[in-house]
């Protein structure tokens, strides 16, 4: 059952339209990431599902909640962890921990939240002298000490190290498995890549697609990459004729191929049928990256125009 | 501990925290008393103010100053700070309300301002022997009315700044006519009459001329502390109309 539905969302600033008819399904325990460039209306969109915006049309539910009216309800099972919100400076990290548990009914044990974040050393020091680092884990220490059913991570490792964000997706999966939904935004493919069990790419305001990482990457036109130097040229006609592929390049005597497993066979058919040895040959998956590109970037001169019949095409469908 | 008692509990830890705001709220205004009793004409008794010392229409003019100092000029930038910083929408994701944050706020210079009003009439008594308030109860009275302004005040100016610069810009823009008409410069008392009619329209100048009755044992007239809480209701109703929590 999905515990958060979003059907039709629309929110305008100022008459220019943020979300323009948003609609997706959150099933309770998965995570769920929101992927798209700036301004794409991610941040809106779950500032909806968080009730701190009103929306203009559409529909939001979350646990059966009403993110608005049932607002006290909500807070009690949703916990958010935001942009661009700080603390007061003077606050230490123990004070933060210990005021913000005593907000809640059954809270987490902050102790060991800070601890599993890296906060331990940290607590007596005060906000205003953390790193942004050390702010972004003591806040997703806070969106995480109510126990909360769903969590709302927006640009969760935004500022950590490498070292941090492979901690903070430890953290994040564990909190899943004690079957914490989370919904996450994020502009950080690997991120997404790595935690997502669907993903919805926004774009303009609008669902450009909704998959798992992989069928995004498969969905993309070129899904595998096959470079290699061939030890004589190839024919112009032999490459033309490979099957799936969607573009082929040579750059100096090194020939790259767009393609699918398909055209990967076919490749090594050919050279193989023409005695061609291939050095360097290297097959590579496309990314969530090269998905992500596929879907948000504008091809020709008018922007925004065909991303938005695409995207338009796409709702279409899933709905 | 309920989490209203834990956020104000926090928020009188982090103004402990404010070493500047605690001096001009709490030290400031008793300091200044000291100072002005150490001239000896100001402890003389003139006849030309019904046989008072300046010194003791100084008391209530310096109790008002805590109180002008704690709304006007201290609390705006904290509680816009609040906004502008992202702490009130932070908290509105949980099941506190942000409004819990402003209270307290409110709360505490509130009560600073009524500490220091105590303490600077302590100071008045013990050090240059002025007289406790006759009508103790009318002073208090008046005395609350004029927190309540003050603070009234300081929230409408945090609701209609934008930016903490911008609510500190306009807290000393208010303080100093607010200063002038509760009569740092010129006790009420001492005003010309036109210009005495005036301030008596102020929230502090009617303020003020309520406190000097009552600490000289008359009941505060009702028309000074109508006038004081006129500026509330408008002012409350000023800071309500325009705040915003984002």
């Amino acid at each position: 059952m999905a515990i958060i539905e979003v059907n039709g969302l629309r929110k305008a600033y100022g008459g220019r339209p943020a979300v323009d008819g948003v609609s997706f399904a959150v099933e309770e325990g998965e995570i769920f990431g929101i992927l798209g460039p700036n301004g794409a209306g991610k941040t809106t969109t779950v500032e909806c599902v968080e009730g701190l915006r009103v929306p203009d049309s559409g529909t939001v539910t979350v646990a059966g909640l009403h993110p608005v009216s049932d607002h006290a309800q909500l807070t009690r099972i949703l916990g958010a962890q935001l942009q661009e919100s700080d603390l007061q400076a003077k606050l230490t990290v123990r004070e933060a921990l210990e005021l913000y548990s005593a907000f809640y009914p059954k809270p987490a044990d902050w102790g060991s939240l800070a601890e599993r974040l890296g906060l331990t050393d940290r607590l007596t020091a005060r906000f205003g002298k953390l790193s942004g680092g050390q702010k972004q884990r003591l806040f997703i220490a806070l969106a995480l000490i109510g126990n909360p059913r769903i969590v709302v991570l927006d640009e969760l490792t935004t500022g950590l190290d490498p070292r941090a964000r492979r901690d903070t997706w430890k953290l994040i999966e564990d909190v899943r498995a004690s079957g914490v939904t989370v919904l996450l935004v994020t502009h950080f493919m690997e991120e997404a890549q790595h935690l997502c069990d669907r993903v919805a790419v926004i774009n303009a305001g609008r669902v450009a697609a909704l998959d798992t990482p992989a069928g995004l990457i498969s969905r993309t036109a070129s899904s595998t990459v096959i470079a290699f130097t061939p030890s004589r040229p190839l024919d112009d006609a032999d490459l033309a004729a490979l099957p799936a592929a969607t573009s082929v390049e040579l750059k100096d005597d090194r020939v790259v191929v767009n393609g699918t497993d398909a055209t990967v066979n076919a490749v090594i058919a050919l050279l193989a049928r023409r005695q061609i040895t291939a050095e360097r040959l290297r097959v590579t998956d496309a990314t969530l990256d090269d998905a992500f590109l596929d879907l948000t970037t504008d091809n020709g001169a008018t922007p925004s125009e065909p991303v938005a019949h695409r995207a338009a095409d796409l709702t279409e469908q899933e709905a | 501990m309920s989490a209203s008692t834990a956020v104000l509990k926090s928020e009188a830890r982090l103004f402990s925290r404010e070493p500047g705001s605690l001096f001009w709220i709490i030290a400031f205004p008793s300091v200044l008393l000291a100072i002005l009793g150490l001239i000896p004409t100001f402890r003389t008794a003139d006849p030309s103010l019904d046989g008072l010392r300046v010194i003791d229409l100084y008391v209530p003019i310096v109790v008002l100053l805590a109180i002008v100092m704690a709304g006007v000029q201290a609390m705006p930038p904290v509680l816009t700070g609040y906004r502008e910083l992202g702490i009130l929408r932070r908290m509105s994701t949980t099941p506190v309300r942000p409004v819990s944050l402003l209270t307290a706020q409110i709360v505490l210079h509130g009560a600073a301002a009524v500490c220091s009003a105590v303490i600077a009439m302590a100071v008045g008594r013990l050090v240059y022997g002025v007289t406790l308030p006759g009508q103790l109860f009318g002073y208090a009275l008046a005395l609350v009315l004029a927190a309540l302004a003050a603070l009234a005040a300081g929230a409408t100016i945090a609701a209609l700044s934008r930016t903490t610069k911008i609510s500190t810009a306009i807290g000393s823009a208010v303080l100093f006519p607010s200063m002038f008409t509760l009569g740092v410069w010129l006790p009420v008392q001492a005003m010309p009459d036109a210009l005495q009619r005036v301030v008596l329209l102020t929230p502090f100048g009617a303020a003020s001329q309520a406190l000097n009755e009552a600490a000289a044992g008359d009941w505060p007239s009702w028309s000074h502390l109508g006038v004081t809480a006129l500026w509330i209701v408008v002012l409350v109703g000023a800071a309500a109309r325009w705040f915003r929590w984002e």
